[in-house]
């Protein structure tokens, strides 16, 4: 049998998205949430709950990047070139947040400018991101090998609207990892704050979910015809039992449930997308045989992947496993 | 001006102005996780307080400019696909896969042991932090010898056919990966970083020095930082030479543009140490040469000439001007530091290496040097492959992406503005960090725990030009000075 390599790609880069998405998910939310910290000592805590691993979290935005250009390089240059605005200002947000782990903690009567450049460039890189992705859902015209739009095509109610969305979502995120991380007053107030995150993701995921598949007729398809949605059906009843779970966790005062359960929400919503997408990297024109690279690239980018990924996981799993417990004030090398 | 608001001309600008901001923390971070790695071995091995010292020191130093690299490479690797699309389509099969490497082989390596590396000594143990920061500063070169792949390939480009969507098609990845530059790139590259650490470091250890000469991490850091700039510099000098004749071979008319060498004229070729290129007039005006040196050094003959510009047509000229004096400006910091390393040989020879005013005060105004011979090199190659992004066989104009001039302006600007501000207060950070001298560890039993009491200095103020001279108080009768290592007289001011 032939390896479709393209198809094990989109597989892969998928992966990569959704990793970056829960992981850096949860310390762009930190951020998102920073302001509701007390200047000084609870802000710290915060922030070092995520210093060790915001690094390796973000690599896998790179990764989507960088993997998209070796692999469906023909996609790469027309989502880029398409979502040019919210890109550029997603990497801008990025620098500021990047950065305020550093010189927050070098800046003394400037530490306020570096608490709002983590919380402003944490809100508006999440922004971006949700932007860019309904943007792409809206779908995206291509003539020939180029997009075929102008630079203002992205903005639609709907790209706002997956934009919100995305921020209340890394919210939650944020909030159910600070449970996991910290401990007292904070803890308590994110315990609080993790029910409206949790109902207003809840409820942002419903409203984008019934507008999706209008958007495009194959996405309707896909979700209303037989026997696909036998299939289909797997997504909502799966996301009954996270958000049992998650609510179940929150009152029962578990610490990590929530947290997991909140993750769980993206693994599916994104496992929802996939199935609206698929076979489509570009909807509604280029498809993952489209836009993919010849397979000689595809096979040696493979064969990095298949050794290297499982060791990235083994290493990023033993830097969380020694950064594990509670972030204690007064921690950090600084 | 409308010239000048091409889309075209906008994103080379913007790219131009991207990398060079990036390059200059990478090349930094190069070192620094090198000589962190040495620094904590020798802690390690000897037990020595003053390496755990300057490990500290330079450990926060790090963790600055790594944070800045990350989030300026971060932009790198998405302006392919915002600036590029074309060039993106087509040179993506080969150079996608080279660039997916060093994500998954260089840049988790780093960030997945940099937190261990940074807060982890305590929770790991000695022995796991030193294995972690050794990957760091693996990592780092990995990240180099990939990234330099990429680019060397688009300098010197094979291993590939072209397909009829226009796509560069790999044919043989080994080829792709050493292709003819590479080798030379990469070491002459590598050279650079560890060399403009080594001033970086020796300017910072100089000005601690010139407050005070007693200061017993000083003495050590500017002491490794002189070993380095004698040993390596002509090093870095015979593989500047070595690339240099390889890209003569490969990109004849770069090296044309580099030596000002549009005509053959006379029975030798002079190198021209100042001049004006003409690209207009096809001539360098008021020349001031060398005779037979660029014969000797690019044929290692007495007369032989090498092709001049105006043997090749004018549409494959790059700009001229700014590849003659960026390279030039290369050599000459490239000379300069050779003398540093010299006089620092001499220095030491006498006694002198802690004691020489004037040995510090230069080599503080050398600390920057480095960046600028990065920058000035780059400058040189990536203008001088003009006007192609693949040398040859795809054009720079080609290679755009479908975007209206005033996005790639709106976004330009608003690189330019954010970058000066946030890598401009980075910048100030690093030299309140480098202001203040090294602190020595809370008092180790097995050191002489009398501090002597140094003036205070306030830690805001940054170095300028007249404070060099006047700040040493202290130190001055106390030559010779060696075993001195317990001093720690004005570290309190952290
Ligand atoms: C500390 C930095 C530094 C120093 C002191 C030098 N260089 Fe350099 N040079 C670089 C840093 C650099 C660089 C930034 O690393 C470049 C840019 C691209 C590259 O491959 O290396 C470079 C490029 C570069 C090129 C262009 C090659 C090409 O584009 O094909 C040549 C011919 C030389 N160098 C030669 C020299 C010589 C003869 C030097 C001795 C005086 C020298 N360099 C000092
Ligand atoms: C980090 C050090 C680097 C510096 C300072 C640098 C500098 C520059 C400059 C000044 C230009 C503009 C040339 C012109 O338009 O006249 C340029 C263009 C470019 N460089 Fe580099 N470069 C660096 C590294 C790289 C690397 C590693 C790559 C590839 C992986 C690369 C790829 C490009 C591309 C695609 C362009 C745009 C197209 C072009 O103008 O040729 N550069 N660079
Ligand atoms: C256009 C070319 C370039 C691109 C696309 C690029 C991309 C990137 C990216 C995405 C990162 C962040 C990695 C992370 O998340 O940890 C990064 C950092 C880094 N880059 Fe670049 N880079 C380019 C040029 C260079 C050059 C020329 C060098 C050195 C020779 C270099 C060396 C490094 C290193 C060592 C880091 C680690 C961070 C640091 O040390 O500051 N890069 N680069």
């Amino acid at each position: 049998m032939e390896l479709d390599l393209a198809f094990i790609w989109a597989g892969l880069i998928a992966f990569a998205v959704l990793a970056y998405v829960v992981l850096d998910g949860f310390d762009l939310g930190v951020g998102i949430l920073f302001p509701l910290g007390k200047p000084g000592k609870q802000r710290d805590v915060m922030m070092n709950s995520v210093a060790p691993v915001w690094d390796g979290n973000e690599t896998w935005l790179v990764l989507g990047g960088g993997g998209l250009f070796a692999v469906f390089p023909l996609a790469y240059g027309v989502i880029m070139s398409a979502l040019y605005v919210p890109i550029i200002v997603m990497l801008l947000a990025l620098i500021f947040r990047g950065v305020s782990f550093e010189y927050r903690w070098r800046a003394k009567r400037s530490q306020w400018v570096w608490d709002w450049a983590f919380f402003g460039g944490s809100l508006v890189a999440a922004f971006a991101q949700g932007v860019a992705l309904g943007a792409l859902v809206q779908g995206i015209p291509v003539e020939g090998r180029a997009y075929a739009g102008g630079w203002f095509d992205w903005l639609t109610p709907f790209s706002l609207l997956t934009g919100v969305a995305v921020v209340v979502g890394y919210a939650l995120l944020g909030a159910t990892w600070l449970i996991y991380k910290l401990e007292g007053p904070l803890q308590e107030r994110m315990r609080q704050l993790s029910w409206v995150f949790g109902l207003g993701t809840l409820g942002l995921i419903g409203l984008v979910s019934i507008i999706t598949p209008f958007l495009e007729p194959v996405y309707f398809e896909r979700w209303f015809s037989l026997p696909g949605s036998l299939w289909t059906m797997f997504v909502p009843v799966l996301m009954i039992v996270l958000v049992w779970l998650f609510f179940s966790g929150l009152k029962q005062g578990k610490e990590l449930q929530p947290f997991l359960a909140a993750l769980g929400f993206f693994v599916v919503s994104f496992i929802g997308l996939g199935i609206s997408f698929y076979p489509y990297l570009v909807p509604p024109k280029l498809s993952i045989w489209d836009a993919a690279a010849p397979d000689v690239s595809l096979a040696f980018a493979l064969v990095g992947a298949v050794v290297l990924l499982p060791l990235i996981l083994a290493y990023t799993g033993y830097a969380y496993w020694v950064f594990r417990g509670k972030v204690k004030e007064g921690e950090g090398y600084h | 001006m409308s010239e000048y608001f091409t889309a075209e001309f906008l994103a080379r600008a913007q790219f131009a102005f991207t990398v060079s901001f990036h390059i200059i923390f990478p090349a930094f971070s190069i070192g620094l996780a090198s000589f962190l790695a040495v620094l904590n071995a020798l802690w390690l091995w000897r037990r020595e307080r003053v390496y755990l010292d300057l490990f500290e020191y330079w450990k926060k130093i790090f963790a600055v400019v790594f944070g800045m690299g990350v989030v300026s490479g971060i932009v790198m690797s998405y302006e392919f696909g915002t600036n590029w699309a074309a060039f993106s389509d087509k040179a993506g099969p080969v150079i996608g896969p080279l660039l997916a490497y060093e994500v998954m082989s260089a840049f988790f390596l780093e960030a997945g042991f940099l937190g261990i590396m940074l807060f982890g000594r305590e929770r790991v143990g000695d022995k796991l932090h030193m294995v972690a920061t050794a990957i760091v500063a693996l990592g780092t070169l990995l990240s180099a010898f990939w990234i330099l792949s990429v680019n060397s390939w688009m300098q010197t480009p094979q291993g590939f056919e072209i397909a009829e969507n226009g796509q560069f098609v790999p044919v043989d990845w080994w080829a792709i990966i050493f292709n003819p530059s590479f080798p030379y790139r990469l070491v002459h590259m590598v050279l650079a970083a560890f060399l403009t650490t080594a001033f970086a470091v020796g300017a910072v250890h100089a000005w601690h020095l010139l407050r005070n000469r007693d200061d017993a991490q000083a003495r050590k850091g500017f002491s490794m930082a002189m070993w380095m700039a004698l040993l390596v510099t002509p090093v870095q000098i015979f593989a500047g030479d070595l690339h240099g004749l390889n890209t003569l071979q490969h990109q004849p008319i770069k090296v044309a543009a580099m030596e000002g060498h549009f005509d053959r004229e006379g029975d030798n070729q002079p190198i021209y140490i100042f001049g004006i290129p003409d690209e207009e007039a096809g001539k360098l005006r008021y020349p001031l040469g060398i005779p037979y040196l660029g014969s000797l050094i690019l044929t290692h003959t007495w007369n032989e000439q090498i092709k001049g510009l105006n043997e090749f047509p004018r549409e494959e000229w790059p700009p001229v001007g700014v590849v003659f004096w960026s390279f030039r400006i290369m050599l000459a910091i490239g000379f300069a530091m050779m003398v540093v390393g010299l006089w620092s040989a001499w220095a030491r020879l006498k006694g002198r290496l802690y004691d020489s005013r004037a040995l510090h005060k230069v080599a503080l105004w050398m600390g920057p040097s480095g960046f600028v011979a990065i920058l000035a090199g780059w400058f040189t190659t990536e203008v001088g492959r003009q006007p192609w992004t693949v040398q040859g066989y795809l054009r720079t104009s080609e290679s755009l992406s479908p975007i209206d001039a005033p996005a790639v302006a709106a976004s330009l600007i608003g690189f330019v503005v954010v970058y000066f501000l946030v890598f401009g207060a980075g910048i100030y950070y690093l030299l309140k960090l480098m202001n203040k001298p090294v602190v020595a560890a809370a008092a180790t039993p097995d050191k002489e725990p009398t501090p002597v009491l140094a003036p205070q200095f306030d830690p805001d103020f940054l170095p300028d030009e007249d404070n060099g001279g006047n700040g040493n108080p202290g130190g001055n009768g106390n030559p010779g000075g060696s075993g001195n290592s317990g001093n720690s007289g004005n570290k309190g001011n952290h």
